[in-house]
Order: C-alpha cells, then structure tokens, then sequence
C-alpha cells in the first residue's frame, strides 16, 4: 500500500478538535515538567511518552470514519472502530521508534549539542517507524508468506 | 506560573503540529505513527535543557525509555481490544490506561528507582 498525503482531509478536523489536542497536549507537558520538579527527573521522564491524547485521537478517528460511511448510506460503526483500530496498530511501530528516540537522547545528550541530538533523535524516530511499518506491509514479498494461506479453502480428499 | 504557561503553550502546539501531520497521511496504519510522536518529549526536553541542563534532562529520556515501552504495550492492547473485543474507541482507549501505568511504574520500580 502506498503512502499518500492529502492536505484535504484537513478540511474534516473541526476547531474544537483543534483545541481539545492543544488543551491535553499543553496539560501533559505542565503534569511532566510539576512531576519532574516534585518526585525528580526519573518519574517526571516516563510522562514524556504518557498516551496523553490518544484516547481524543482514536475516538475523532472513529468518528470521522463513521460519519464518512454514514454519508454513503453505510453502516459506519464497525468501519470506524477499525480505522481506531489500524490507527492504534500504526502507533505501535511508533512506539518503538520513540523508545529508539529516548536512548539517543539518554546515551548522546550529554556528550553533544542539544538540537543536533534532538533533532536527530525525532528523524530515527520517523525513519525507524516508517521501515518497521514498510516491513509489516511488504512482509509477504520481503519474508516469502503466503498472504492468508491459512484461510485457503482446504481440498477435500474424500 | 509564567514557566507553566510556557510550558502549556510549547507543549499544545507540538502535540497538535504532529497530531495535524498525521492526520495528512493515508494510509490510517501509517498515519498511526504520529499517534506514538515525540511531541511531549522534544517540548520538554527542549525547555528543560535550557533551565537545568543536559545531563537532568539525559536523566528524563534514560525514564522515557520505560514510558515509551509502557506506550507500545498500551497500543498494542488498544488495537486487540477494538479488533477482537469490539470495544468503542474512547473505552478501549481510556481502560488500557491502566497497562501502562503499570508497565511504566514496573519498569521504573524494577530498573529505575
């Protein structure tokens, strides 16, 4: 499956939706920065990858395929739970692009200049993400799978 | 409380930058990734270099290890619950919370206290 970018689907984002990302996304960053300065720095950095909005996101993406496959005069619930669902699947490879992203920043931080490590950091986290997600896609050309050979319909032997 | 109000704002607009990039892409598998970006983590890390310096916050990525383990985790439970569990979105979002609270404060617990 290729990727695609379209600027359009902007157009579905409401300004509320806006402001809900804004409000969890500034929240957390306060709750990570109180916490680093009550109980130190070791507790305070786990919060730094707290799921803060993805509750929010799921359930707009739920929601804006559902209203999608409703316009078509489709059932939209069980569509919009899996597009929840293929959401939440992509941000696993992202998930171990920022546990890859934390190390640099743990390992090169102190030796090196702050922006070049951050900045580097944020592009092993997007490169490291994307190839985790090309190999999940292209598995059955790059691993030589049968895609759904366990699903074959079985001959019957008599 | 003006640190706060800094915070807050740097924060949101990097959390809602990477939220709107995501939602550009297609397909949703791939659009995903953003949900997992390091938005909280460059907006912390960027301002607490410059109040306490690089070798506390060095400290907080070393912590951030075991969050982004915990967030992984809590995807991939995320993604059972609403595939095999027909869960809504905002229930399975919201009750996995509980994973990783425990798979972070574990981690920190076992490896990091």
């Amino acid at each position: 499956m290729r990727i695609k970018v379209d600027p359009k689907s902007l157009r579905q984002t409401k300004w509320y939706e806006c402001a809900i990302r804004l409000a969890l996304g500034g929240g957390i960053t306060v709750i990570a920065g109180l916490l680093a300065k009550k109980f130190g720095p070791a507790v305070g950095g786990l919060f730094l990858a707290f799921p803060a909005i993805f509750p929010a996101s799921a359930t707009l993406v739920e929601s804006h395929e559902k209203e999608k496959k409703m316009q078509k005069g489709l059932h939209g619930e069980e569509r919009g739970r899996d597009a929840a669902a293929l959401d939440a699947a992509g941000a696993v490879f992202g998930s171990v692009g920022l546990v890859l992203f934390a190390v640099m920043v743990w390992l090169l931080l102190p030796e090196h200049s702050s922006w070049v490590i951050l900045l580097g950091a944020a592009l092993l986290w997007f490169v490291s993400s994307w190839v985790l997600w090309l190999l999940r896609e292209h598995r059955h050309q790059i691993f030589g799978f049968e895609p759904h050979a366990k699903h074959a319909p079985r001959t019957s032997r008599g | 409380m003006s640190d706060i109000v800094i915070r807050f704002i740097i924060g949101g607009l990097f959390v809602t930058a990477f939220a709107l990039t995501g939602d550009i892409f297609k397909p949703k598998s791939f659009a995903g990734i953003f949900g997992a970006a390091p938005s909280v983590a460059l907006a912390t890390l960027g301002l607490t270099i410059g109040k306490h310096g690089k070798d506390y916050a060095a400290v907080e990525a070393r912590s951030m290890i075991a969050g982004a383990a915990a967030l992984l985790v809590y995807c991939a439970l995320v993604t059972w619950l609403l595939k095999r569990d027909h869960m809504r979105a905002l229930a399975a979002t919201s009750s996995a919370l509980t994973a990783w609270f425990v798979v972070a404060f574990g981690a920190w617990y076992l490896w990091l206290r």
